[in-house]
């Protein structure tokens, strides 16, 4: 764990970012700053824009306008095969090629640190060993990737990314696709990411009450725009779920963990006296 | 690899050399075979000990350059099918795909009609040329979009371009009776009547295509993660995707500008090397290569037993053997999604 002094523990920054697929901008001035250590959860309505920022951040997208700093170093300025060695990104729902093994698709994780001459070290063998052993692939190593269940492939790429061995990990939905229980699985598996291993993490999350009850930090998004951010407490109150998600919900205490719990009444579109019942 | 599925790893190596042992009887047979067949002895006789003598010249003289070029040929092709249909993510894809047999055929018949060019080491040139141009035309075709190159915009520029330069061949071909008959001769496919000349002068680009095209397997591995991953991965997709081009061009070229277009080779060997080594294209694409060369000099062998005392061209044998075998394949297992 390498800890970067002169940028006061934060790791990744976005200064006055603007984003845009062609003519359409879809994120504009934004500004964020990712803490070490910390899990950031991005939330907000869909088409708000928090894939497209998870990407920039992650160097996939060029900005526009404006720019992403990963430990104070232009992310665009960086060879990518160093910021690989720093920074991994797991997009949303990845694709695999037929008959790929789980142990294959990891060892591909160890890219950033291999070179054409020497394809295979020691290092890449132990990471991709303990990867395996931590997420608890081993057993599974040698299947294809087409025979696992969603959570189990899920398990997989998260295992890619752990065996890059980056300190900070982008995460984009992990738990698409899946069913609560294996939600709930891939998070546990993210939160002991960060408290075991000391990753940072950020990661774009649909559902609110699992995002405030696996980071620390939430940022709330609406229009391209950075609406809220803070503790999952200071972010999901009532009058915010209102102006984000135009969801009109009471926020109670999570009775398991004592977090935001969002209970929705119904859109505030919908509440039209002449049409209820 | 060692903790990582050691059977997988020696299952692969025995494939690979598997597959290096049987293209050397493969070749041992194409040295004996043919409309006068040659015993072995008398094969390993005029390979190391030449006397001079009928059998000597035939083996020496006509064989053994038909063997090397089936074999150089055999590998450009099977490595360039790989290649192509790991770059566009499509099970469909094949030298014809991109427009690169397309755009040589297209480069020939304008040297003939043009140039008035009559030599297969003239044809080699233009083969060249047009295949390149044809891939970069698809390439950049395929790149405008707001995506960038994608695997499907590659696969449409492609039916498109190709479309397009068949077209004009056709219109060139029908035009002038003379090309006609000097195209036939070299659009059917073949190794047969091609001198040594012909092997050593397309050697060094299968050679050099074949280089750039392994080094890219590391790359080309995580491309098939997707080009999001690639790139977060620390890959520069676009240099990828260029080398990709480079070797595809090399190797569809040479083997073209050599036998002219042959079918079905480029399409069924990434099949069945993919069903021996799996995706990992740092043994796909040499079990591709080897694959393609078994096929090739077979279907040549073919070729020349079963209308004795004539032949039957190769790119004929391979597309009887090749498209049922093709409908088998599709039939027994669906297609590989890349």
């Amino acid at each position: 764990m390498t800890h970067v002094t002169g940028t006061g523990g934060v790791r990744l920054q976005a200064r006055g970012l603007q984003l845009a697929y062609g003519d359409n901008v879809v994120v504009d001035d934004l500004d964020l700053d990712v803490f070490d250590g910390t899990v950031t959860a991005v939330i907000g309505p869909n088409g708000c824009g928090k894939s497209t920022l998870l990407r920039a951040l992650g160097r996939l997208l060029p900005a526009r306008s404006g720019h992403v700093l990963l430990d104070g170093r232009r992310i665009d300025r960086t060879p990518t095969r160093e910021v690989a060695k720093v920074l991994g990104v797991l997009p949303q729902a990845p694709v695999a090629p037929e008959g790929l093994t789980v142990a294959d698709l990891v060892a591909r994780g160890r890219h950033p640190h291999q070179t054409w001459y020497r394809q295979w070290s020691t290092d890449d063998e132990s990471a991709v060993g303990e990867a395996l052993a931590w997420t608890g692939m081993t057993e599974f190593a040698t299947r294809t990737l087409d025979q696992l269940s969603g959570g189990q492939r899920q398990r997989a790429w998260i295992s890619m990314a752990l065996a890059q061995g980056t300190d900070v990990v982008l995460l984009d939905e992990p738990t698409t696709y899946l069913d609560l229980a294996h939600q709930v699985d891939v998070l546990d598996l993210v939160e002991r990411l960060n408290r075991e291993m000391g990753r940072t993490v950020v990661m774009v999350l649909h559902d609110l009450n699992l995002a405030a009850r696996y980071a620390g930090r939430l940022v709330a998004m609406r229009a391209g725009r950075i609406v809220a951010s803070g503790t999952p407490d200071e972010v999901l109150t009532e009058d915010l779920l209102c102006e984000v998600f135009g969801l009109d919900a009471r926020v109670v205490p999570d009775p398991v963990t004592g977090t935001p719990l969002v209970v929705p009444i119904g859109r505030r579109s919908r509440v039209d006296p002449a049409r209820r019942p | 690899m060692q903790t990582v599925a050691p059977p997988l790893r020696h299952r692969r190596v025995l494939v690979v050399s598997g597959l290096a042992a049987l293209l050397v009887v493969t070749a041992l047979v194409s040295l004996a075979v043919g409309a006068r067949p040659i015993g072995v002895g008398a094969v390993w006789q005029a390979l190391w000990t030449p006397s001079g003598t009928e059998e000597d010249v035939i083996v020496r003289g006509l064989r053994v350059p038909r063997t090397v070029l089936g074999v150089a040929v055999g590998l450009a092709l099977g490595v360039a099918g790989a290649l192509m249909q790991g770059h566009t993510r499509n099970p469909l894809a094949d030298p014809g795909l991109l427009g690169v047999s397309a755009g040589a055929a297209l480069a020939v018949v304008i040297g003939i009609y043009a140039f008035g060019v009559t030599t297969l080491l003239g044809y080699v040139w233009f083969a060249f040329a047009g295949a390149f141009a044809a891939s970069v035309a698809v390439f950049v075709l395929g790149s405008l979009g707001p995506g960038g190159a994608s695997p499907v915009s590659l696969a449409l520029a492609g039916v498109a371009v190709t479309a397009l330069l068949g077209a004009l061949t056709s219109a060139i071909v029908l035009v002038d009776v003379s090309t006609l008959d000097a195209y036939r001769f070299w659009a059917v496919g073949a190794l047969a009547g091609r001198g040594p000349d012909v092997a050593l002068q397309v050697a060094p680009f299968v050679l050099g295509g074949l280089v750039i095209g392994l080094a890219g397997a590391p790359g080309l591995n995580l491309l098939a993660l997707g080009d999001d991953v690639a790139r977060g991965l620390g890959q520069n997709v676009t240099l990828v995707r260029w080398s990709g081009l480079v070797a595809i061009t090399l190797l569809t070229g040479a083997a073209v500008a050599a036998c002219g277009p042959i079918a079905f080779l480029g399409l069924v060997v990434p099949h069945i090397a993919r069903a021996l080594t799996g995706p990992d294209h740092r043994w796909l694409l040499p079990a591709a290569g080897l694959t393609g060369a078994v096929l090739l000099l077979g279907a040549d062998i073919v070729g020349r037993v079963v209308a004795r005392p004539g032949e039957l061209q190769v790119g004929i044998v391979l597309a009887l053997i090749g498209a049922p075998f093709f409908i088998a394949l599709v039939r027994r297992r669906r297609l590989v999604a890349l």
